[in-house]
């Protein structure tokens, strides 16, 4: 069956609008090779001065490392505390399953700006601001939401002929998890741990509430950078981030194909 | 039956599961939220101190404050030109995506959901670049001759920027409610002699219209929720609901007007989602 052919008319339009959505990250990369000492595009004169002052600037690298250290940790607590949910409420059906469900995938329902503002003012009575493990908590919120659902798509996907064989054969319900379910849901856990990943690096929003000069994380930096100079520095830091997204989406793309947990 | 891995697990082993999950949801959402709630009903002191009184104030002041009224309006009619922006944009894309083939196909939805996974903040920053006086449109635009409006710090500069970030929701809802389009029955239209036009307007367009729908309810929930674009493209100069509930809450320390201006925010969600349940009702 031959699908209708788009007119070249429909192709030109199509492509002018393609410019329009993707221009804003395009342009990024060359505007980080910019030589002048302000924003201006096309820059006066190239160079790499905005990538030298990068690794200069201590800020960045602290907002840097704080981000990569909550994203791993985030991404650990997450996985580890989603799939015993997950298994409860894809697996054992509990009386009210569809309603906890509902419960623990809630927050991603809200406008972070709504939820950062509930966190902070929560936060604040339990001395939890602009502190490490206050900004792991606020992430978990938002990082849950994606992992219970993303695990529990795995979870209802796996054949349950091959767990019930492995407890005909007279394996224990332990060992059947360990065994059998937890391998095979190997590439939903990789997908799951991916996303929670690129949600808590990316969270910028709830952070903003919770960060202070004590703390900070580098979305957060930036956007108080952009909010004052917008010099050319967020340009680089900006192009080894989307390097950075390229990457870990290509090697998760490759082994669990996380493409398909946004298209379905 | 003890087939299932668990199956007829005591209640303790259930509760134990879900245990850390409903910690976190506990403290991180559910306190915080009804907390929310009810500080909206709290006086406001000042130098950021919270009464102990239960008040009606702030949500008086919600209707008889001139402010407070252009926010909702701003708000929504920001919102509502950025939904029709993103469909009028996002049509054609899904369309052409709908009826390419293969490989092509794959690396047109990549490059569509792509932006998705990259940070507001960068998007955002790219739109500096290219809006700011300094930037590559009003460098374009001076080149070829012609005077540069000033596009940042304004409301055009944050329907420019918020279209573009949140197009790949709209491009995506209208691709799912695209399933629905079979290619024989354009072509049934044309055998029985309608103009390519009139078969998209008569046959192509009513049967898209469920994704239509939820596209533009999903990108008038997430342009009124927007925060990190409006602030940074609006410099300030432009008021909606989402900046004030920031600025309330970070520069002038009056929390229960923030939390007031949530609620109102999360009210005018359950009033969109009304009426997309009586547009996809009446669609059906």
């Amino acid at each position: 069956m031959e699908a209708r052919k788009s007119s070249l008319f429909m192709t030109a339009l199509v492509a002018v609008i393609f410019l329009y959505l993707l221009a804003p990250v395009i342009l990024v990369f060359p505007l980080s090779f910019s030589g002048d000492a302000v924003l201006a595009f096309p820059p006066s004169k190239w160079g790499v001065r905005w990538y030298t002052a990068l690794v200069a600037d201590p800020t960045i690298g602290k907002a840097f490392l704080v981000s990569l250290g909550l994203g791993v940790i985030v991404t650990l607590l997450s996985l580890l505390i989603a799939l015993p949910a997950a298994v409860v409420i894809v697996r054992l059906k509990t009386k009210g399953s569809g309603a906890l469900y509902n419960l623990f995938t809630a927050p991603l329902l809200l406008p972070t700006i709504v939820l950062g503002l509930a966190i902070l003012i929560a936060f604040a009575s339990f001395n939890l601001l602009a502190t490490f493990h206050g900004l792991v908590l606020a992430h978990l919120v938002v990082t849950l939401p994606y992992a219970l659902r993303v695990l529990a798509t795995a979870l209802g996907n796996l054949p349950l002929a091959v767990e019930e064989a492995a407890a005909t054969l007279g394996a224990s319900p332990l060992t059947v998890f360990r065994r059998v379910t937890l391998p095979l849901l190997k590439p939903g856990m990789v997908a799951a741990g991916a996303l929670c990943f690129l949600v808590s690096f990316d969270e910028v929003v709830i952070t903003l509430f919770l960060t202070g000069p004590r703390i900070t994380t580098l979305p957060v930096e930036l956007f108080h950078r952009v909010e004052m100079s917008a010099d050319p520095l967020v340009a680089s830091v900006s192009a080894l981030l989307i390097v950075l997204t390229l990457v870990v989406v290509l090697i998760v793309d490759r082994s669990a194909g996380l493409s398909r947990t946004f298209v379905r | 039956m003890n087939a299932v891995p668990g199956a007829g697990a005591s209640r303790r082993a259930v509760l134990a599961l879900l245990f850390p999950i409903m910690l976190v949801n506990l403290i991180g959402f559910i306190v915080p939220m009804l907390n929310l709630g009810l500080l909206s009903f709290k006086e406001a002191l000042t130098g950021g101190g919270i009464g102990e009184k239960f008040t009606l104030a702030n949500w008086v002041t919600l209707v008889t404050d001139d402010f407070n009224r252009e926010l909702l309006l701003n708000s929504v009619g920001v919102s509502l030109a950025i939904t029709v922006a993103a469909l009028v944009l996002s049509y054609p894309i899904a369309l052409y995506i709908q009826r390419a083939e293969g490989l092509w196909r794959s690396i047109l939805i990549v490059l569509v959901i792509s932006p998705l996974l990259t940070s507001a903040v960068v998007r955002t920053y790219g739109w500096v670049v290219i809006l700011s006086d300094q930037g590559g449109l009003p460098s374009l635009l001076n080149a070829i001759g012609l005077t540069a409006p000033r596009m940042i710090f304004n409301t055009t500069g944050v329907i420019v920027g918020l279209t573009e970030i949140l197009m790949p929701y709209m491009i995506v809802s209208l691709l799912a409610g695209f399933g629905r389009l079979d290619p024989r029955l354009e072509e049934a239209a044309a055998t029985l002699g309608a103009s390519p036009i009139q078969s998209f307007w008569r046959v192509v367009f009513p049967l898209t219209l469920p994704g239509v729908a939820l596209g533009c309810l999903l990108v008038f929930v997430l342009s009124v929720s927007s925060f990190i674009t409006p602030k940074l493209l609006g410099g300030g100069r432009v008021f909606l609901l989402a900046t004030e509930i920031y600025d309330q809450a970070i520069v002038t320390l009056n929390w229960p007007l923030a939390a007031t201006l949530s609620i109102l925010v999360l009210v005018l969600f359950g009033l969109v989602l009304v009426v997309y349940g009586r547009a996809v009702a009446a669609l059906d």
